[in-house]
């Protein structure tokens, strides 16, 4: 298992005009796409605060303290994410030394598994807050608020989820072998911009008064 | 030697091969080809909507169609000559050019190449698989909120609509990406990007536009598809919603998908308008630039289709000084292409033809814009068939001119046989007169006022005789498009064999066989100067071909590690994660069970497409 549990820098990689790798300039495309994602939707929410005619309104239900929790919660998500990739990238730099590796990959996986349940308890924490807001009487249709807090922190949500997936999927590929440095970078930097999104929801939709 | 699969093994195969063998391909050409049968049966079937819309207008009061039918026909016309002609159209050029031009042997990601065109023939299925049901969408290619509202368009005809369109957007998304990192990365040695043909650049600069304009629609349509499915507020004015919101969204997509449409044309005629003038393009950087310049300005003008909502003075003067910016790059470019055919030696063969029609019609089209830019001309046209003339212009006269070009240009490199160029002489002509003829009346009713989407005038408002004639005209333009299909389907078995270059043009895939062999290039070309192929030929004007390719040496060592060719294996997962995307987003409209299955499809094929090899591993290493 030690030489298989590890994959090797491809060497039928072909070599590219820039020398960076197809798939991590797909990554920063794509993400440079989403970013417009966002910030129509983030805009949207700008445009539609303080227009809701009635109730609950933001301040009568958002929980600061709460959801402070769980933005570091997520922020520590991105810590063990960084430290993942590290212990990927130190197995594969070890690859002579197959106890060494064995070690820098435990940590890799550790991390990774780390990074997944960070994320998932961002998830609970948003079902929770969802289920409270419900119960506080305000749902999807209730009024402009709930429309653009739910479908805004809704599809964030559903990014953290996919990504929970892409960790999990990882990790489960690690241990047949399949997974490169390369593969973890690139559900890294996902997994940093959803981070990052969500820092911006958290300062415009809690921090700001209304 | 050479071990290149599945070239000379070329022997007759069974018809459910050869059908699996399209659907499983991840072939750039073979998508492309794919892509271009597939838009020019929505052109027929746009092409029949207009011809009936002008039916209903040839005479006051028409009787042939009734109000809803004539929404649906005006709607689904536009709808499907953006995203299901004109878009994949280009795609088509994109997917065959790029890698050959670039010197790649394919795309950097040729199985999202395949989802990217499963995904848009199944979000265009989707769409119009509505008038099975009677019920087409039928608020305008435009979707106005709140006319798109649940309470003023039930039924599914909006929901067709929404959520064919949100799956148009991945696949032109998917498309876009993948073109970006191609040109990005998969350059021959010595390509760098000012030695690029203008044609990769205007795919480079589109497909950019792509990427950042889509996730706006992608929004407003996310918005549309909740208030009609679960009932939020995003459009509704009673619950301080404002459908402002909608044509903003719009519109930010909205204007820059007009620089998406045509940029591809703009590509295609720098490529003809150089060969047949036997003169390099002249201004290559400005032209470059020019496009770059388009495109940014391209996102700050997109409220100048919203004038008459009641922006106030101050945002209407400032969307109309942006809108006029455009017009410097666009004004550089039609210079640089007139100079490039000064002083030329000018052969008219019909690429040539309509690339010398889209250069006229394109500055006809061009010219009203400004017009419209004016606020308040403006007010005075929106909503009339000025606006109708003026888009028609720029999307018939710009754009579909120089796809008809681009086709009768490269349809030797991809079929091996010339088209002809009798008939491709009375197609240009037939459809270059019927076109003026049918859209520059259009400018004169519409400054006497008659509005546009409305489905019947009176009598005795001096538009009969010019709606008579547009009417005829369109269908000279219908009759123009028989020839075309005519000249196809004869050329493909009855053209001259056309050999590998037989334009004597510039740019690298005509260095190759016509056509390609599977794998483009025995050996990856190295690029010394822009326009290598003709450089290759006759030098550059200073030295004598003799001393050409002295990178010989330099390309023999490489070019033994190159005739290892091995392509990635055909793959028919694309095609399942696209179906997967379909059945979900179909699933919204007949119970939420349905898109929780197509979800689950679509994940579950995403897995089994990921860990599927992209190639076998070859026995020699």
């Amino acid at each position: 298992m030690s030489d298989a549990a590890i994959a090797h820098e491809a060497p039928e990689e072909h070599p590219t005009s820039t020398g960076l790798n197809h798939r991590k300039i797909l990554m920063w495309a794509f993400l440079g796409s989403e970013c417009i994602f966002f910030g129509s939707l983030i805009t949207t929410y700008l445009v539609y605060r303080g227009k809701s005619v009635v109730g609950p309104y933001p301040s009568e239900i958002l929980n600061i303290p709460l959801t402070s929790v769980s933005t570091f919660v997520l922020l520590m998500s991105s810590l063990a994410m960084v430290l993942a990739l590290a212990g990927f990238e130190r197995a594969a730099g070890a690859a002579g030394d197959v106890e060494r590796q064995q070690q820098e990959l435990k940590k890799g996986r550790f991390w990774l598994l780390m990074t997944a349940v960070l994320g998932t308890g961002f998830l609970g924490f948003q079902a929770y807050e969802f289920i409270e807001f419900v119960h506080h009487g305000l749902g999807l249709t209730t009024n402009l608020f709930g429309t653009t807090f739910f479908v805004l922190t809704g599809f964030h949500g559903t990014h953290v989820g996919v990504g929970v997936l892409w960790l999990v999927s990882l990790l489960v590929l690690s241990y047949f072998g399949k997974v490169k440095p390369l593969d973890v970078e690139l559900g890294g930097l996902y997994w940093h911009f959803v981070d990052i999104v969500w820092i911006i929801i958290f300062t415009l939709i809690y921090l700001i008064p209304h | 030697m050479a071990t290149v699969t599945g070239v000379q093994t070329r022997e007759r195969v069974s018809a459910g091969a050869a059908i699996w063998s399209w659907v499983t391909t991840i072939d750039h050409k073979r998508i492309g080809v794919l892509y271009f049968v597939t838009s020019l049966i929505y052109f027929m079937v746009g092409g029949f909507e207009a011809l009936l819309i002008r039916l209903q207008l040839a005479t006051p009061d028409g009787q042939i169609l009734d109000t809803d039918t004539y929404n649906q026909l005006f709607t689904m016309h536009g709808t499907a000559m953006v995203f299901m002609v004109a878009m994949p159209m280009a795609a088509a050029f994109f997917n065959f050019l790029i890698p050959l031009m670039i010197g790649a042997r394919d795309v950097a990601f040729p199985r999202l190449n395949a989802f990217s065109y499963w995904t848009f023939l199944g979000g265009s299925l989707l769409m119009h698989s509505s008038f099975l049901f009677g019920q087409a969408p039928d608020g305008g290619w435009f979707g106005y909120a709140n006319l798109t509202s649940k309470e003023y368009t039930p039924g599914l005809s909006i929901d067709f609509w929404g959520l064919g369109l949100l799956v148009l957007g991945v696949a032109s998304v998917a498309a876009a990406l993948n073109f970006i990192i191609t040109i990005i990365n998969l350059r021959a040695p010595g390509m760098t990007l000012m030695r690029m043909p203008v044609f990769v650049w205007m795919t480079f600069v589109t497909s950019f536009l792509i990427i950042f304009a889509f996730p706006a629609i992608t929004v407003a349509l996310i918005f549309l598809e909740f208030d009609r499915l679960f009932g939020t507020n995003f459009y509704e004015v009673a619950e301080g919603g404002d459908p402002m919101l909608w044509q903003h969204l719009f519109w930010v997509f909205g204007h820059p998908e007009v620089y998406i449409l045509v940029l591809p044309g703009f590509g295609i005629a720098s490529e003809i308008l150089p060969t047949f003038s036997r003169k390099p393009i002249f201004g290559y950087s400005a032209m470059v630039f020019a496009a770059v310049a388009i495109a940014f300005l391209g996102f700050s003008v997109w409220a100048h289709h919203m004038f008459t909502t009641g922006m106030g003075t101050i945002a209407d003067a400032a969307f109309a000084g942006s809108t006029m910016l455009i017009a410097i790059p666009t004004g550089i470019k039609m210079f640089n292409w007139v100079a490039t055919c000064f002083g030329g030696r000018i052969r008219l063969t019909v690429p040539m033809l309509f690339a010398l029609g889209f250069l006229t019609t394109f500055l006809i089209g061009g010219l009203t814009g400004p017009m419209l830019a004016a606020v308040p001309l403006d007010l005075h046209f929106q909503d009339t068939y000025f606006v109708v003339g003026h888009f028609h212009y720029v999307l018939f006269g710009g754009l579909i001119l120089a796809l008809m070009g681009g086709v009768y240009y490269w349809y030797p490199k991809i079929t091996g046989r010339m088209m002809s160029e009798k008939i491709g002489k009375w197609h240009f002509w037939l459809m270059f007169t019927f076109m003026n003829l049918t859209f520059f009346p259009m400018h004169f009713v519409g400054v006497d006022g008659m509005p546009r989407r409305v489905g019947t005038y009176a009598a005795g408002m001096g538009w009969d005789f010019w709606n008579m004639l547009i009417s005829i005209s369109a269908f000279g333009i219908a009759l123009s498009v028989l020839v075309f299909l005519h000249n196809l389907v004869v050329s493909y078995k009855k053209g001259k064999p056309a050999g590998n270059d037989p334009w004597d043009a510039r740019t690298l895939e005509w260095a190759i066989p016509s056509p390609p062999p599977e794998h483009n290039f025995d050996e990856i070309p190295h690029i010394t100067h822009r326009d290598q192929v003709w450089y290759d030929k006759y030098g550059d004007g200073h030295g004598s071909a003799a001393e050409l390719r002295k990178t010989d040496a330099d390309a023999d060592e490489q070019a033994d590690e190159e005739h290892d060719v091995h392509m990635p294996n055909p793959s028919y997962w694309p095609l399942v994660v696209s179906a997967g995307l379909t059945i979900a987003a179909a699933g919204l409209m007949i119970h939420i069970a349905v898109a929780v299955f197509g979800v689950l499809w679509t994940v579950g094929a995403v897995y089994a497409w990921s860990l599927e090899p992209a190639s076998t591993p070859s026995e020699e290493h």
